[in-house]
């Protein structure tokens, strides 16, 4: 039990807005352990970024609130902590990057300067001394010539090398767990891969965890241990990378998997048609009763739409959100009909 | 033995956009920006060709040039034997009932203030095609064509989901029945579960008008998916072209490998070797002689430094401007 350096247990973050009460998180729970890629899948409006902000206590205050739950960060409630002890915590033991690098770093301050702010705070070093460690920070995220770019502002850099400014900024203080939140999303492709390849070698230096947040099943594919897809501000399974992709049992996660072209395959001309999965992801000022994937699935029982289910497991590791995991609903109805591999 | 060019319905020849840089106290032109540097490629007549590249090659400056939403520095755009360059006003009306577009961003493509009714109606009205209650019952069968429903005839565009927008993009596209859309990058704006939706509504329209597509997107496994021809652009050219099946198994160009070594792979099961991206080299100087993959190149010979390399055919249907082959 004491090997997760983070557990949060069943966390609740509400918008209340004019619109009504959203429930952007509704009773997410998950584990990191020390050193671990966790991933998280979902699409947009599901809540993956509210979950990770709420981490941080970082969610707006109005309109967003964190009604209910837990976050044990080695052994501390981080709800229940001060202003200034989360500030602590901020950047120093659990820090973010996000998508969008250009917004996330501030224009008017070089790279050198946002770099060392964080030294100086947290670390308590000298001005010049942080310099120094931002140049070195720098150098460890692959960015050329970097005594002179040290005093470079964000503008004159490239989208990718803004993201690995912010990864020098995250890692500087070597925190114990890294929240990268669609930290490719904005990139192209190749540049993509140098910065995946980059993140997961620094992990390996550091020993650091990292929360990856995404809705890309490749880059979960390649780089996390386990991966929890989120539908609708919930958990809707839960496994080890290769089992969650090899045997999903969440319909969700099936019809996902099956509706993405993948470019491995080389498709016949008569199967020109992608699987689809039909109707949009539910607002979350307007979910459906009982399972909130009911509306979209094809294996809707009764029970689906008046009832929502639990985490059930399936093996030793492996949980997903569905009545067909029960054993008095599934009665053979999907013996493995979905895997598509022989 | 038939000729192949009657069932060629598109050709760009040599297609140039320069846009200017403007400096100097009389803001004249210093320098120029090739975003297309000499463009040729052809689309037959229910084909599907897909554009890829990273942001800034080009890819969407050439679907604009092909449709002449912008002049072109030089080149020409052969379209059913005509180039449209030179034609005239009256018959460039004419031409846009043959080619239409798709927007990436289907939040910023829609006009907010027109009910979804309006959007599709406008260009049948505009061509003379039909006019109140028959435009009325026509626009409905374009909305029931695209998985819409007729009573969202009368609604705005910020009522509808992102998945919904783009099909009030499409059904507008097809409306005036063409024979050619560019599609640009038609699904990054969207969900993945939602993606699936829209290229199958593509793929389903294409066979029931014989329509042909430009497929601009810089998703490789999607473009893989439609089309039946891909052309990767790097910097203003086309580097490398060739049948999907076969740009897949057997890129040729330095920069298309590099590219498909990159897309991670849904499947965990897949170990693929990855080979080594050059790390931390700068990227080209957009004015500089050669090769524009010159830079990021472990192939650079001295020739790729001198000349651009041209486009040459090196095995049927497979063509890359590389000195290597």
């Amino acid at each position: 039990m004491n090997d997760f350096l983070l557990n949060i247990k069943n966390l609740k973050t509400y918008f209340y807005t004019s619109d009504g009460l959203g429930k952007a998180v509704d009773g997410i729970s998950l584990s990191l352990k020390k050193g671990e890629t966790l991933g998280i899948v979902g699409e947009s409006g599901c809540g993956k970024t509210v979950t990770a902000l709420s981490i941080l206590k970082l969610i707006p205050d109005p309109p967003a609130k964190i009604v209910e739950g837990e976050i044990l960060f080695e052994g501390r409630d981080i709800l229940k902590l001060s202003d200034p002890e989360v500030r602590e915590i901020r950047g120093n033991e659990i820090s973010m990057i996000f998508q969008e690098p250009m917004t996330s770093l501030n224009p008017v301050f070089t790279i050198g300067n946002q770099i060392s702010e964080v030294l100086t705070l947290h670390q308590g070093l000298k001005k010049k001394d942080a310099v120094d460690k931002s140049i070195e920070m720098l150098k460890l995220v692959g960015i050329p010539e970097a005594e002179r770019r040290v005093n470079e502002y964000p503008h004159q850099l490239s989208g990718g090398m803004r993201q690995r400014v912010m990864i020098a900024i995250a890692l500087a203080c070597h925190p114990k767990i890294l929240i990268a939140d669609e930290p490719t999303t904005a990139l192209d492709v190749t540049i993509q891969a140098q910065i995946l390849e980059l993140l997961l070698n620094l992990k390996k230096d550091f020993g650091t965890a990292v929360i990856l947040i995404t809705h890309d099943l490749g880059i979960i594919a390649e780089t996390a241990q386990r991966v929890i897809v989120i539908y609708a501000g919930r958990v809707a399974e839960e496994a080890e990378t290769k089992e969650l992709f090899l045997n999903p049992q969440h319909p969700y996660t099936q019809e996902l998997l099956k509706s993405i072209p993948k470019i491995e395959s080389s498709q016949k001309k008569e199967n020109r048609y992608l699987h689809e999965i039909k109707g949009a992801v539910p607002s979350i000022f307007q979910l459906p009763s009982g399972c909130k994937f009911h509306p979209r699935c094809p294996y809707v029982m009764d029970i689906c739409k008046t009832q929502e289910p639990d985490l059930l497991k399936n093996g030793e590791r492996h949980l997903a959100r569905c009545w067909l995991l029960n054993k008095e609903y599934s009665n053979g109805k999907r013996n493995g009909s979905y895997l598509d591999r022989g | 033995m038939e000729k192949e060019t009657d069932h060629i319905l598109i050709e760009a020849k040599n297609l140039k956009k320069h846009f200017p840089i403007l400096g100097g106290i009389f803001s004249k032109p210093v320098q120029w920006v090739k975003a297309v540097n000499g463009i040729s490629l052809n689309i037959k007549r229910g084909e599907t060709v897909g554009l890829v590249g990273e942001s800034g090659c080009g890819k969407s400056t050439t679907g604009r040039l092909i449709l002449r939403l912008i002049e072109p520095t030089s080149g020409e755009v052969v379209f059913k034997g005509k180039d449209i360059f030179e034609l005239s006003k009256n018959e460039i009306r004419s031409l846009r009932r043959d080619m239409q577009i798709v927007f990436q961003d289907p939040y910023s493509s829609l006009n907010p203030r027109m009910t979804v009714g309006g959007i599709v109606g406008e260009p049948l009205e505009i061509h003379h095609i039909a006019k109140g209650q028959e435009k009325r019952e026509l626009v409905k069968s374009l909305l029931n064509k695209v998985g819409l429903m007729p009573e969202h005839m009368n609604r705005y565009p910020h009522e509808f989901s992102g998945g919904q927008r783009q099909r009030v993009g499409i059904a507008r596209a097809i409306a005036l029945n063409p024979d050619f859309i560019v599609c640009d990058e038609p699904v990054s704006a969207l969900d993945v579960s939602i993606q699936a939706q829209i290229i199958n509504l593509l793929i389903a329209l294409q066979e029931e008008y014989h329509l042909s597509y430009l497929m601009i997107s810089h998703d490789l496994s999607v473009v893989k998916h439609i089309s039946d021809r891909i052309a990767v652009m790097y910097h203003g050219i086309i580097v490398e072209i060739a049948e999907k099946e076969e740009l897949y198994k057997n890129p040729l160009h330095p920069y298309t490998q590099t590219l498909l070594a990159a897309i991670p792979s849904p499947d965990p099961t897949i170990k693929k070797s990855k080979p080594k991206i050059k790390e931390n080299e700068k990227d080209l100087d957009i004015f500089q002689r050669g090769c524009p993959f010159q830079n990021r190149c472990s192939f650079k010979m001295n020739q790729c430094m001198e000349d651009m390399p041209l486009l040459k055919e090196v095995d049927k249907e497979h063509w890359i401007a590389c000195y290597l082959q």
